[in-house]
């Protein structure tokens, strides 16, 4: 998608300046997601029609911008689909250094979070 | 910039192969030494040496191999002894490293020692490593642990010292340089003042050995750690050095294989120093190599390691000083080639990641010492840390680069 790596962190960069901000009574302690180096806040409600709504923010842009990314496709979806959600995307766009790196930027952390509510609304629509 | 030094580094540099490799593209800048530093080939190639002439188990075979391997071994031991001027060998312990070797003192001379009320004296500039093995045994014991404060340059606070050290001091630990700052800290003072109260004194040198000479008998310290892969050696090897009398009056720590004189099910006693702490089959290519990696060290000139080290500082310092919003962690007076710094309103982790797109390997985060930055009120910084083989032209490389990324960023 990009040749340019200059080009692609321009890119994620200015989706982590968009990215709305999670509301500031969502940015808590429990909606932290703590990476070692940058950290997650995430937040997860359900929407009109069953969905999930996803908001996030991130205290370093270039984490900000790969969290926008992952909000943007994951967000207002059915529980299932976000469950089963393999996010190939960020192979695709050879940003997988970023979710090996499991400990320093909370962003793996923060995609198995959102799989766990995705879980947890499912658990609750059949109850 | 021409530098006014003694070492050939050109020439130095081609010792160190993994230097000369394009990271994305960009030619590798390694200014993460403070974490490992690289290794020349004669370190690479006497493990690989080893394994293909006289891999054995040490200490106990009769054959051939064993009788090299173990000489071979004990040699590294010898030259460790020479490295830290000990006074004798069996005040040098092998371990995994300097984490390792805190432990060790923790859980058996703590064990031994503590009592409830005791005082463990650290400073703010320590390392998780040289907190949480304290933290440990403290817990266990009832002992309290006490905290030397820093100044703004991040140097100790001196005249805190004297009230923070009382007949209820039984242990000091602390580093000799700081990793996260780069601060050399004045240990000989403390080391003195310390015995005046009758406490003990462990020093963690892990940041200390690549830059400069260690004398642990002109210290006077009691303990000293460090680790072979923060001058030129192997991972998984680190060393203890400790007072004869001391580690003679120690408990064994660890059980097992190497460390028994005799064992049957109703008694056992242990061996004698040093092998009675290096339970089991050792890291034996790891020391051989480490050996390999003092000799390295002795080949160079420890004044001309510190002009060169000295120049990279100033000349990067200078730099990185002249960079809009930028505000340096760490100017004592006394300190190694080590820069923490943060640029205002950029997180460091978005710096890494574009210095590591342009093949420039800083560290960033809080280096293991959380409590440090807590204390600056910041989450942790950007750190370049350089070794003898890095050159004015990378720190060019670097600066260049980290202006690309903020550009980027702001």
């Amino acid at each position: 998608m990009f040749t340019d790596w200059m080009a692609k962190y321009e890119y994620i960069i200015e989706l982590g300046k968009e990215l709305p901000l999670i509301d500031n009574e969502y940015k808590v302690g429990d909606n932290l997601i703590k990476g070692c180096q940058s950290r997650v806040w995430l937040h997860a409600e359900e929407g009109a029609n069953g969905n999930i709504i996803f908001t996030a923010d991130s205290d370093a842009i270039i984490t900000k911008g790969l969290v926008a990314l992952v909000v943007r496709v994951l967000s207002d979806e059915k529980p299932k689909e976000i469950a089963e959600s393999d996010l190939h995307f960020v192979k695709d766009l050879g940003l997988n250094e970023h979710l090996s790196q499991t400990r320093s930027n909370g962003l793996s952390s923060m995609i198995k979070q959102m799989k766990m509510y995705a879980l947890a609304f499912q658990i609750k629509s059949i109850e | 910039m021409e530098l006014q030094t003694t070492l050939d580094i050109q020439h130095l540099r081609k010792e160190f192969p993994i230097l000369h490799q394009q990271v994305n593209g960009y030619p590798l800048v390694y200014l993460d030494n403070a974490a490992t530093t690289q290794k020349p080939k004669s370190v690479i190639n006497a493990i690989s040496d080893y394994y293909s002439r006289y891999n054995a188990n040490i200490h106990r075979g009769a054959h051939h191999l064993a009788h090299i391997a173990t000489e071979a071994f004990e040699e590294t031991r010898n030259r460790t002894k020479t490295f830290l001027n000990a006074c004798d060998k069996g005040e040098i312990i092998f371990t995994s490293g300097t984490t390792d070797s805190i432990n060790l003192v923790a859980q058996s001379w703590g064990r031994k020692n503590l009592n409830a009320g005791d005082e463990i004296l650290l400073s703010m500039l320590e390392h998780h490593s040289n907190i949480v093995p304290w933290q440990l045994i403290a817990e266990e014991k009832g002992a309290i642990i006490k905290v030397i404060p820093i100044n703004e340059n991040g140097e100790w606070d001196l005249s805190a010292i004297d009230s923070l050290l009382t007949s209820k001091t039984t242990l000091v630990a602390v580093n000799h340089v700081s990793n996260a700052l780069g601060t050399i800290n004045p240990i000989k003072q403390l080391i003195e003042k310390a015995h005046t109260v009758g406490a003990k004194v462990l020093i963690d040198g892990a940041q200390a050995v690549a830059h400069f000479a260690v004398d642990v008998q002109d210290l006077d310290c009691d303990f000293y750690a460090f680790s072979s892969h923060k001058i030129y050696g192997p991972t998984g090897v680190g060393v203890l050095y400790g007072k004869r009398e001391l580690l003679e009056s120690m408990p064994p720590y660890r059980g097992g294989g190497e460390m028994i004189k005799s064992v049957s099910f109703e008694k056992t006693t242990y061996n004698e120093l040093p092998h009675r702490f290096e339970a089991g089959t050792p890291n034996v290519e790891g020391v051989i190599a480490l050996g390999t990696a003092l000799n390295f060290i002795h080949s160079l000139d420890w004044q001309s390691v510190h002009e060169h080290e000295l120049e990279l500082l100033q000349y990067a310092t200078e730099k990185l000083s002249s960079i809009n919003g930028l505000k340096i962690y760490g100017t004592a007076k006394e300190k190694v080639a080590v820069i923490s710094f943060l640029i205002d309103g950029i997180h460091p982790y978005d710096l890494g990641t574009l210095l590591d797109k342009q093949g420039v390997a800083v560290r960033t985060g809080h280096h293991c010492t959380e409590p440090l930055w807590n204390h600056f009120g910041v989450v942790g910084s950007v750190r370049a840390s350089f070794s003898i083989y890095n050159t004015v032209e990378e720190i060019d490389l670097f600066i260049n680069a980290l202006k690309k990324a903020i550009q980027l960023l702001k």
